[in-house]
């Protein structure tokens, strides 16, 4: 299965600045985890990563600071600010929303418990 | 092998940013930190086992298509399509000693400081000398005198040339001052008053003086190396984006002028004396400093925009020439024209070797001849017939207005922009049917300027006694 390009762009913010809310990180290391939680499903070219950590940063969600990695080479580092913090209890008000509609359409979805995981509505 | 790299991947890499780089979107920093992502993931790649190149072709082929990342960096940054004119040294062109930071204060910003020392010290010198003199007549008269040797400053600090070029210079602008000062130029003979001038001879010696010295002031710029082809033709340039810049500074410092008027009138204060009488003439001084600091501080910044206007205008001024030459065949009146018909077309000939320069400056050397070229060929074509049309009624008609000082020097101008024309043609003809290389034609341009040197010398330093200071 492959995620349709709009869900995935919607997707993007909101699943980039809750991965930062784990902890800072870097532009690889927040695609390994993305590929890790969603099993390789979603996904998009690596490279259109950066643009939007840089949208992100030019709106004041994140902040961001190089610094080297243990290998010796710079590495841009991203971390949440608190108004990505609000920013992402807000998408996750929405997805919210949306998931909890879906579910009342799909009552008996054959697999609807790892979106409703996913989408934070345990 | 997890850290350290093979120096092949370093290759494959460097090759990559090269290629990277020329994308305006993408900041230096954005390809370090697509670099950073790129050897992450070779890393991880080649841990599972790939070999590098293969690790490599792999992370190159999941970054995506360039082009749309470089779309969606443009998006984010479109800032970066627009080139800024940035006044820190990074835009520096002596980059080399920009980049360590220890560049003195007096060079940063290709010199911003500099520049607007001297053109603070024309300002005074101008404001000064009116002050001392109570003369605006004088002032008028000396302008070039006063104003240029700033401008040559400027050069001789940015171009160090030789003591013996910046001497000769020196003296060229010593004599001209001692020609304008000590001349008797006559005070009131004359019923007509140009630029506060009431004699003809003054006012042909002031042009000349402006032309002659912008030219001396072009082999300061040129660090002494004047007879070079190169160098004469970027100073062609110069003037041209230098012309193009104090416009421009002109019409906003007018608007800003005009508004300030206006504010202060509106409590009753008047300041259009002070305006008129210090922030004109002083702006006007300096802004001939701070013209020629933009075009050398914006020159790897901004397309050069006089060749973009030759673009524009040599259509339309062609148009304009063959229809007055439909017009003047209809009526044949252009013989009964005014007096004033010959410096009317001596500037046309000046904006048609304007056009024909500028457009040169700007021509790869080595494309071949195309629609634009032959475009001019027919523009030259039409301004020799215009102007031979022109030359031939007043010539026959000189016994009844006589050769008085403008008479003279527009006629000799005229011819002197003529020949010039005249070979230009040639040459172009030439270069259109591929006879002739493209070098010839440039540095036909390039070789008359001595000429326009001579000519404008001559207007100094020739005219008013030839003329009885009249």
């Amino acid at each position: 299965m492959r995620i349709g390009k709009d869900l995935v762009a919607a997707a993007a913010t909101p699943v980039v600045l809750g991965i930062l809310a784990e902890g800072e990180s870097y532009g690889y290391a927040i695609l390994q985890r993305i590929t890790e939680l969603s099993g390789g499903e979603l996904e998009w070219s690596d490279g259109m990563l950066y643009p939007l950590l840089h949208r992100l940063e030019r709106l004041g969600h994140v902040d961001s600071e190089w610094r080297q990695s243990p290998g010796g080479r710079p590495r841009k580092h991203y971390r949440l600010s608190e108004q990505g913090a609000s920013t992402l209890a807000e998408h996750r008000r929405q997805w919210s929303t949306i998931g909890g509609v879906l579910d009342q359409i799909w009552p008996d979805a054959p697999d609807n418990r790892r979106p409703r995981l996913a989408l934070g509505l345990d | 092998m997890t850290t350290e790299q093979s120096p092949a991947l370093d290759e494959l890499i460097a090759s990559w940013r090269a290629w990277i780089e020329r994308r305006d979107a993408l900041s230096l920093c954005d390809v370090d930190e697509l670099e950073s992502h790129l050897r992450d993931r070779v890393e991880a790649l080649t841990t599972a086992g790939l070999t590098d190149d293969e690790a490599f072709l792999i992370a190159v082929k999941r970054l995506g298509s360039m082009d749309e990342l470089s779309r969606e960096y443009a998006a984010e940054h479109s800032g970066r399509l627009w080139k800024q004119l940035v006044l820190h040294d990074s835009s520096d062109i002596e980059g080399a000693d920009a980049a360590n930071g220890t560049m003195p204060f007096v060079r940063r910003a290709n010199g911003l400081v500099v520049a607007l020392l001297l053109g603070v010290g024309a300002g005074i010198a101008v404001k000064a000398t009116e002050l001392l003199t109570d003369d605006p007549e004088l002032v008028f008269r000396n302008i070039a005198v006063l104003v240029l040797p700033f401008l040559a400053a400027w050069f001789a600090w940015r171009r160090r040339p030789p003591v013996g070029t910046l001497l000769g210079v020196a003296a060229a602008f010593a004599v001209a001052a001692l020609a304008l000062n000590f001349y008797p130029f006559d005070g009131g003979s004359s019923t007509v008053t140009v630029a506060t001038q009431n004699s003809a001879t003054a006012v042909l010696a002031t042009i000349g003086s402006i032309v002659g010295l912008w030219l001396v002031t072009g082999i300061v710029d040129a660090g002494g190396v004047w007879r070079s082809d190169r160098t004469r033709m970027d100073f062609l340039r110069f003037s041209g984006e230098w012309l193009v810049y104090y416009v421009l500074i002109a019409i906003v410092g007018g608007a800003l002028s005009g508004l300030t008027i206006a504010v202060f009138a509106s409590i009753q204060v008047d300041v259009t004396p002070f305006i008129g009488e210090w922030v004109l003439p002083c702006g006007a001084a300096g802004a001939v400093l701070v013209s020629a600091w933009l075009v050398g501080a914006k020159q790897h910044v901004i397309e050069n925009i006089a060749p973009v206007l030759t673009k524009v205008f040599t259509p339309l001024f062609t148009l304009m020439m063959l229809a007055l030459i439909v017009a003047s065949v209809m009526q044949w009146n252009l013989v009964d024209g005014s007096r004033d018909l010959l410096i009317a077309f001596d500037l046309v000939l000046v904006v048609v070797v304007a056009l024909l320069v500028y457009s040169i400056s700007a021509r790869d050397p080595a494309a071949p001849p195309g629609w634009f070229d032959r475009l001019q060929v027919l523009m030259l074509a039409a301004a020799l017939v215009v102007d031979i049309i022109v030359l031939v009624a007043m010539i026959a008609r000189t016994g009844e207005f006589g050769f008085s000082a403008n008479k003279t020097a527009s006629l000799g101008l005229n011819l002197i922009l003529l020949a010039n024309l005249a070979w230009a043609t040639w040459l172009q003809i030439g270069f259109v049917r591929r006879r002739v290389p493209f070098g010839r034609v440039e540095s036909w341009q390039t070789g008359y300027l001595p000429v326009y040197l001579g000519w404008a010398a001559i207007l100094v330093f020739a005219f008013p006694p030839i003329f009885a200071f009249a």
